[in-house]
């Protein structure tokens, strides 16, 4: 319950946070799409093997979260949420590819280990790039710049409607597991309890979820939410988008930590 | 007929477990009035508020709003006309912003943005939640999201206002400033509550609904000081025995 109460609480706070005013709320939510899939698409470009490839572009969603007032401490917990997720995706690299393809000192890294490194620096580097984009930008705006750019309504709908009802479930399951705690005595969930348990969270769910879309159709919801108000794409969007990008493209085709290693030990000798 | 006017007849509705939540209510509700509608728990009372905005639609019998039938399709024009304010205030407000969620239903009407958000604006202000456009729905209180709850129905304009319990959940002050706001209104309303005094000092006319039926219809006084009626119907009577 505490954990589930502490993740809604990020949750709303992700969206207090992306109600505050600084220059980068301010610009256009496309172009702050727009960088962040460009910024992805960089990631997915490298080969499997990079890891300090990968690193300067850290930058990117540094700068979002500072220039944005995003606190990194949220930023890191949101992050690591999804950790379990990419550990389970790279835990067989290791074995599928022994060869060993670096030394470092007396130890010998193999291809796999590598491989894990570099999906390891990219699964954490996605994960807090989006939870930054969400924080500065909102989950309302950015359904409607990805409406905007031309992504199909429903999806971007969808999306939005999965932002509210997320919230619905998990009050629903926090009621519910409240209501439980208070005569359980500490007893955990049985498993014979957990199918009942379950199921009747997805009634609660479902005729909650019922009685929203209701009170939606009367007030005169047929399906397509209302466009948001529109902001126009400014100077400062296209100075974000085309200064970002171009960092990006730098990163990819120059090896910038090769390059900076490079120079510093050019400028010591 | 005045196009405020609403006619209810024979209405019945069952549940798909076969539950008989309607059982033949008749009555009819003139411009300008203000109703009550009482009943113990399970009486119909929400029930038959949904088929008022045709939320839900009847099984058998006729509901009018103006010369409307509720039906298909006419349910733009009737819900244009009738306004609902739900039970619980969280399954209405669903935008990022009270302001977005007050605008949500005169953007539906089709009015461009601007002048939706204006008409937003008034309606907060009406409900004294001005200083709440800005704010996330959930971080309010049950108090203010009643408030912007029933703003997000007057945005739309609607002529007559349809409330299911609408003092649940609210402190005393809460409740206060509730009242005073739906006196003031002029528009044909109708409350489902178990608040009687609420009902006594805001609606002349009461409707009482017994197991699916209409049992009484008259004066709200008279009826809610029947001690022994009240407690037939699972009541209590109002004001109560000192």
């Amino acid at each position: 319950m505490p954990s589930l109460a502490a993740a809604l609480l990020d949750l709303r706070e992700l969206d207090r946070l992306a109600r505050l005013d600084t220059p980068v709320h301010r610009l256009d939510p496309r172009a702050k799409v727009l960088a962040t899939a460009a910024f992805l698409a960089t990631l997915a470009s490298f080969g499997p093997r990079e890891v300090s490839a990968l690193l300067p572009l850290a930058l990117f969603p540094v700068a979002l979260a500072a220039l944005g007032e995003v606190p990194f401490g949220l930023l890191a917990r949101k992050t690591l949420l999804g950790l379990p997720f990419i550990l389970v995706l790279g835990a067989f690299l290791p074995w599928v590819d022994r060869v060993p393809v670096l030394q470092l000192g007396p130890l010998a890294v193999s291809g796999g280990w590598l491989a894990f490194a570099s999906l390891l620096v990219r699964g954490l580097l996605a994960m807090v790039t989006a939870t930054a984009l969400v924080a500065v930008t909102g989950f309302g705006d950015l359904c409607a710049a990805l409406d905007r750019l031309g992504a199909p309504r429903a999806f971007s709908q969808q999306l939005l409607f999965l932002h509210r009802y997320l919230f619905l479930a998990g009050e629903e399951t926090g009621r519910a597991l409240q209501a439980r705690e208070l005569r359980a005595f500490g007893r955990p969930l049985a498993p014979r309890e957990y199918g009942a348990f379950a199921g009747h969270l997805l009634t609660r769910s479902w005729e909650r979820a019922e009685r929203v879309h209701a009170a939606l159709r009367a007030r005169g919801f047929d399906g397509v939410l209302p466009a948001r108000a529109q902001t126009a794409f400014g100077t400062g969007a296209w100075g974000f988008l085309l200064g970002w990008s171009a960092f990006f493209f730098l990163c990819r085709w120059l090896a910038l930590p090769a390059l900076l290693g490079g120079l510093l030990a050019g400028g010591g000798s | 007929m005045s196009h405020h006017l609403v006619e209810v007849r024979e209405l019945r509705h069952a549940y798909p477990d076969g539950t008989l939540a309607l059982d033949g209510p008749t009555f009819t509700l003139h411009h300008g009035e203000a109703v009550a509608l009482v009943g113990a728990n399970g009486a119909g009372k929400s029930t038959l508020l949904k088929h008022l905005n045709g939320t839900l639609r009847a099984a058998s019998g006729e509901v009018r709003v103006g010369e409307l039938p509720v039906q298909a399709e006419t349910l733009a024009q009737v819900r244009r006309t009738v306004g609902m304010v739900f039970q619980d205030p969280d399954d209405m407000l669903f935008m990022p912003t009270v302001l977005e969620d007050v605008a949500f239903g005169p953007r539906n009407l089709g009015f461009p943005p601007p002048e939706a958000e204006a008409r937003a604006r008034v309606a907060l202000g009406q409900v004294g939640a001005a200083h709440l456009a800005a704010k996330a729905p959930y971080h309010l209180s049950v108090g203010e999201k009643r408030r912007c709850a029933l703003a997000a129905v007057l945005a739309m304009g609607p002529d007559i206002l349809v409330l299911d319990e609408p003092s649940t959940g609210l402190d005393p002050r809460g409740r206060r400033l509730l009242v005073g706001l739906l006196q003031a209104f002029t528009h044909t309303r109708i409350i489902a509550t178990h608040d009687l005094d609420l009902a006594s000092r805001l609606c002349p006319r009461t409707l009482v609904l017994h197991r699916g039926r209409l049992v009484a219809d008259g004066p709200t006084r008279a009826i809610l000081a029947d001690r022994a009626r009240m407690e037939s119907w699972d009541l209590e009577a109002w004001p109560p025995e000192a």
